[in-house]
């Protein structure tokens, strides 16, 4: 079981890294460009657990570690029978 | 009075700031291993800089779950000083102890070089030893040190006093639009926001470096005969505050 | 895996020539193994063997009273005093920073840092020398900021200062930078470590990161060959560097031996596995045998041939007795790394792996750890540089402006936006911090401060190479002479094309014997250093660069600062000035001109004013001095005007020009053997006399004071804008 989990800078916090590469796809000629939000991706590699369920024990992760709730939204998603690429 | 340097891995800092604790200022000074849940009895708890768990995830993200982070939270929740510096300020500010949070620098590099502080509240354990206008130079160096916090959070600790140093010009001023403030503000942190304190009053955390700027004999190659270098009046200021409030409860068990 | 087969076309494949495979199978009497052809291409290649220039390297001064550990360890050591000694090396990272520039240069500033550390030494600064091409290859912009950045993300992290070092554009360097780090710790002189494998059952350990695929062949293929339109193919040999591992390995390495568990440390560099074990064995005279299935791997399916040829990052070697094995396992716990007994010490003199049980290599370490060493076949080049004639260059009618467009030139410029990027306050003893003569860094618990300073103008090589050689190892010492120490040792990085060509090995024999007869002249030994070939790209090489790090102890209580302190203080020049204008930052820049001879060398002068200056500095007598080099007294001079820290201010100057030369010559000229200091009124005699009595040429050049730099009748500028042109110049350029 793969759970592949995505962290964003929240709405409205300063994402100068974004900014950055925005600007760069501007002088590359990317003028479409509007905006860019650069965040995290990770890819979790999940055994069985007797601990419940795994979107709950995914979702605890996020809360507890991978995001910081004061600038970082999460999102992530539950892939049963995909190994994953980093296998 | 005893003071304890934390070592998480990855840890920089540490040795520096026990040096300018045992031999500048000649105070006792212990290090505290991050796998412990010993503080040992001292009375104030300096979280150093460093690059903490190589700050994979986010700095300080994984420091905060180290064995002594909880002991830490509860030496702060009775009270107790904690001061946290550059990657220690993101962990207090990861662990909830701080408001807000440290992200990229606006100008995305590192940025190493001594910068101007204005004193912003000086009613307050940390920084005690100065006026309210005065101007400070303490070096910083930092990737991820631009400050961040909703506006009602940063409208609330500007009233309450809880912001105590902010990132001025050379001669304490601090530009009104905000998108002026890239020739002083090094790293773009909101309100020029340089160290913020709790609500309670015991939890403080700075990017700059007050123990790279507090030993007089770096300071003199520079700078000669220039009175107490301003980074060690931080940690003046916290023994001072310690032993005041020594003598006060002294003076109320005698009445 | 089916046994792969070996024969003379395989072994060209991996780089042997047709005489190594004959010596490899003669020695042997069969057909050696996949793995073993392995093992020997690496340990023969020029980045492990010193095959081309051991025999010349022989030829440099190595001893000294104060050398505790001299070339062929790790890194050199000298004793500074109080049971203390420093470790110091200079290594290059050239080739995989010219692939893929941040990780080429932060695992460099890993590997010296590992050099260090490995003598049991506590690392406590770095420098590094950068050369990149012209801004006007495609490639500089791109190399710079990645350099920059990976000295910086790896030196920051593991909390090292990076005091100082340099950093040049030249266009004989488009198609190969060069990235040079050094480091220096400090240990006490009894407890240095030693890479010298001893007692035979004793047993061999690895710690620190896991073994995966990356880095394989990095040594012979990157470092051994030329450049050519397939390099950046190569990038899968670069390593990814790991600086949070690093300094846990630090920390336990330390823990290990104040511990006393280890009896010989060896870094994995190069050729991983492979060089570390086999040079640990040659210089201990025994065997080792090896079981590749207790190495910890990070993939699955690894062979015996990758695992002796991976060059993981971050991993270490040691040798310890097995009653000690259990300890240093608890000091791996500690800081959570991995650690693995994999082999044991034997008296056979014989190289043996194993994996899956079965043996792979077994060959004798000498024939490993020894190749014969070359004399390859050496030549003047044919072609002498064009004639350099004064006449052909015109006298500029406008000084200011001519000070106003080298200052902001790419060589002479401030090196602030890179320095600003590196951590150069952690550890808490920088006492002269980046951007003055040399950096000075105190060894805390003592008075001792220690002065560090790395050179080399190319440029003056490229026109001689043996005069050039000598010129760096004079500036390095000025430079150390500047802050107050006194010089004691060097270490040096040989940056060169490919020794396969007569002209480039010339170029090696005259740098040597340049260094030799200058640090014979100095006193100051070379205790450590590193050779790198092949900096060539389709048959054309760089510039010869004998980077020189010198390091040395400071003689006055307080390090000297070049800026000028105070208003009314006497500027004056110390040493002579000649009429001599070739090969000076002048000509390239201002005039397009690169010919002729670099300035005339006297080393007899050079210690006459390193006395003088250091005797004037220990009587308190000189309030500034600073050195003179590129660009001559009037970029000197404007350097004192604003090299003061932010906050202070700046001072202006008013010069009295000679009038018995060319006024460029005079305000660009490159002449060496001179310094630059001001001192109080009251002390001018005094400083004269000092001067006189060792034979120094002498000359009172003006006075501290104002806001303009003025050279009487010739230029006046206002120190302010001359800071600030000098100040932003590097940024723009960086990222125009």
């Amino acid at each position: 079981m793969i759970a592949r989990v995505f962290i964003t800078p929240k709405k409205g916090v300063l994402d100068p890294q974004g900014r950055a590469i925005s600007s760069s796809l501007h002088a590359l000629g990317f003028g479409e460009v509007e905006d860019v939000r650069m965040g995290k991706y990770l890819e979790i590699r999940l055994g069985s657990s007797s601990e419940g369920d795994p979107a709950m024990r995914v979702r605890a992760m996020c809360e507890r570690l991978l995001a910081n709730g004061v600038i970082e939204d999460f999102r992530f998603e539950i892939d049963q029978e995909n190994p994953g690429r980093g296998a | 009075m005893k003071w304890g340097v934390v070592t998480f891995p990855g840890s920089n800092d540490d040795h520096g700031t026990l040096h300018v604790l045992r031999h500048v200022l000649g105070h006792e000074a212990v290090s505290l291993w991050h796998k412990s849940r010993d503080l040992q009895g001292v009375e104030c708890v300096v979280l150093p800089g460093g690059f903490s768990y190589g700050d994979y995830l986010r700095c300080g993200a994984i420091a905060r779950f180290s064995p002594l982070m909880a002991a830490i939270a509860d030496h702060a929740a009775q009270g107790g000083l904690v001061l946290g510096i550059c990657n220690g300020f993101q962990v207090l500010c990861e662990a909830g102890l701080l408001p807000g949070a440290l992200v990229r620098n606006r100008s995305l590099s590192f940025i190493c070089r001594e910068v101007s502080l204005r004193v912003e509240s000086v009613a307050n354990p940390f920084v005690n030893m100065a006026l309210v206008g005065d101007v400070w130079r303490i070096p910083v160096k930092h990737g991820e040190g631009c400050y961040i916090a909703d506006e009602a959070t940063l409208d609330q600790m500007e009233r309450d006093g809880q912001i105590l140093l902010r990132y001025c010009r050379a001669d304490g001023t601090r530009a009104r639009d905000p998108q002026e403030s890239g020739d002083y503000n090094c790293n773009g942190s909101l309100r020029d926001v340089a160290g913020v304190m709790n609500a309670t009053r015991n939890v403080f955390g700075m990017m700059p470096h007050p123990e790279h700027g507090a030993d007089p004999a770096l300071r003199d190659v520079c700078w000669p005969d220039a009175g107490v270098p301003d980074g060690l009046r931080i940690f003046q200021s916290i023994a001072g505050w310690i032993a005041d409030r020594g003598q006060r409860s002294a003076v109320d068990s005698m009445r | 895996m089916a046994q792969q087969h070996v024969d003379l076309q395989v072994a060209r494949e991996h780089g042997l020539t047709d005489d190594e495979y004959e010596r490899l199978t003669r020695t042997i009497g069969r057909t050696p193994t996949i793995e073993e052809l392995g093992v020997a291409t690496v340990m023969w290649s020029e980045h492990c063997s010193y095959k081309s220039s051991r025999f010349h390297l022989k030829k440099l001064p190595t001893e000294g009273k104060r050398v505790v550990q001299g070339p062929g360890e790790n890194a050199g050591a000298i004793s500074i005093g109080e049971g203390l000694a420093i470790v110091f090396k200079i290594e290059s990272h050239n080739h995989p920073s010219y692939i893929e520039p941040y990780q080429g240069a932060a695992t460099g500033v890993g590997g010296i840092l590992r050099d260090i550390f490995t003598m049991g030494a506590r690392p406590i600064a770095s420098m590094d020398s950068l050369r990149f091409g012209s801004f006007a290859h495609p490639r500089t912009r791109y190399l710079v900021h990645g350099v920059v950045a990976g000295v910086g993300g790896y030196g920051n992290s593991i909390g090292v200062p990076t005091v100082g070092g340099e950093l040049i554009f030249d266009p004989g360097y488009d198609r190969n930078c060069l990235v040079n780090a050094f480091t220096l710790g400090v240990v006490e002189e009894s407890r240095l470590m030693s890479a010298k494998a001893t007692g035979v059952g004793n047993l061999v350990m690895m710690f620190g990161s896991r073994t995966g695929r990356d880095g394989i062949h990095g040594a012979s293929l990157l470092a051994s060959a030329e450049f050519d339109d397939k390099s950046e193919e190569k990038r899968p040999t670069v390593q990814v560097g790991d600086p949070f591992l690093e300094k846990l390995l630090l920390e336990a390495t330390l823990e290990i031996q104040k511990g006393d568990l280890a009896l010989a440390v060896q870094d994995m560099g190069a050729a991983g596995i492979t060089s570390s074990t086999v040079e640990s064995a040659y210089r201990g005279e025994l065997g080792i045998e090896l079981d590749l299935d207790q190495v910890p791997l990070r993939e699955q399916g690894m062979s015996a041939y990758e695992i002796m040829l991976s060059e993981s990052q971050e991993r270490m070697l040691l040798v310890t007795k097995p009653e000690n094995v259990d300890a240093i396992r608890a000091v791996c716990d500690k800081w959570d790394l991995e650690s693995a007994v994999i082999g044991r010490l034997t008296d056979d003199r014989t190289y043996r792996v194993k994996r899956h049980g079965k043996e792979v290599i077994a060959l004798p370490v000498d024939l490993l750890a020894d190749p014969p060493a070359l004399q390859r076949p050496s030549a003047e080049p044919a072609e002498s540089t064009a004639e350099f004639r004064l006449d052909d260059l015109p006298e500029p009618r406008d000084y200011a402006q001519v000070l106003r467009q080298l200052i902001a030139s790419p060589n002479l410029c401030s090196r602030r936006w890179v320095y600003q990027q590196y951590d150069h306050y952690v550890g808490a003893a920088t006492t002269v911090h980046p951007g003055a003569d040399a950096a000075v860094v105190r060894v805390l618990g003592t008075d001792l401060q220690v002065a560090m300073t790395v050179d080399c103008n190319a440029r003056y090589t490229l026109l001689d190479p043996y005069l050039g050689a000598c010129l760096a190892v004079c500036e390095a010492a000025r430079n150390l002479v500047a802050v107050g120490a006194e010089p004691l040792a060097i270490s040096d990085c040989l940056n060169f094309g490919s020794p396969e060509r007569p002209e480039i090995m010339w170029q090696f024999e005259q740098a040597i014997a340049g260094i030799r007869d200058a640090c014979a002249a100095f006193e100051t030994p070379v205790v450590s250093g590193n050779v790198s070939f092949y900096n060539e790209t389709d048959g054309r090489g760089i510039p010869p660069t004998p980077t020189i790090a010198m390091v040395g102890l400071l003689r006055t209580p307080q390090p000297l600062t070049p800026w000028f302190k105070a208003e009314g203080d006497v500027i004056m020049l110390l040493g002579r000035t000649r009429e001599e204008i070739s090969g000076s930052e002048y000509a390239a820049v201002v005039h397009g001109n690169t010919q002729g001879l670099p300035p005339w060398v006297d080393l007899e002068a050079e210690r006459r004013l390193q006395q003088v200056v250091l005797e004037a500095a220990g009587r308190d007598l000189l309030r500034s001095a600073h050195d003179l080099s590129e660009g001559g007294l009037a970029i000197a001079l404007a350097e004192c005007c604003f090299l003061a820290p932010e906050g202070i201010p700046a001072l202006g100057a008013r010069i009295r020009v000679d009038e018995t030369m060319r006024a460029d010559a005079f305000l660009f000229g490159e002449s060496q053997a001179r310094m630059l200091v001001s001192v109080r009124r009251e002390h001018v005699a005094t400083v004269r006399d000092l001067a006189n009595e060792a034979g120094v040429a002498v000359a009172v050049l003006g006075d501290v004071g104002g806001g303009m730099l003025e050279f009487d009748g010739l230029a006046s500028v206002s120190v302010a804008e001359l800071r600030s042109v000098w100040d932003s110049a590097l940024e723009k350029l960086v990222n125009g």
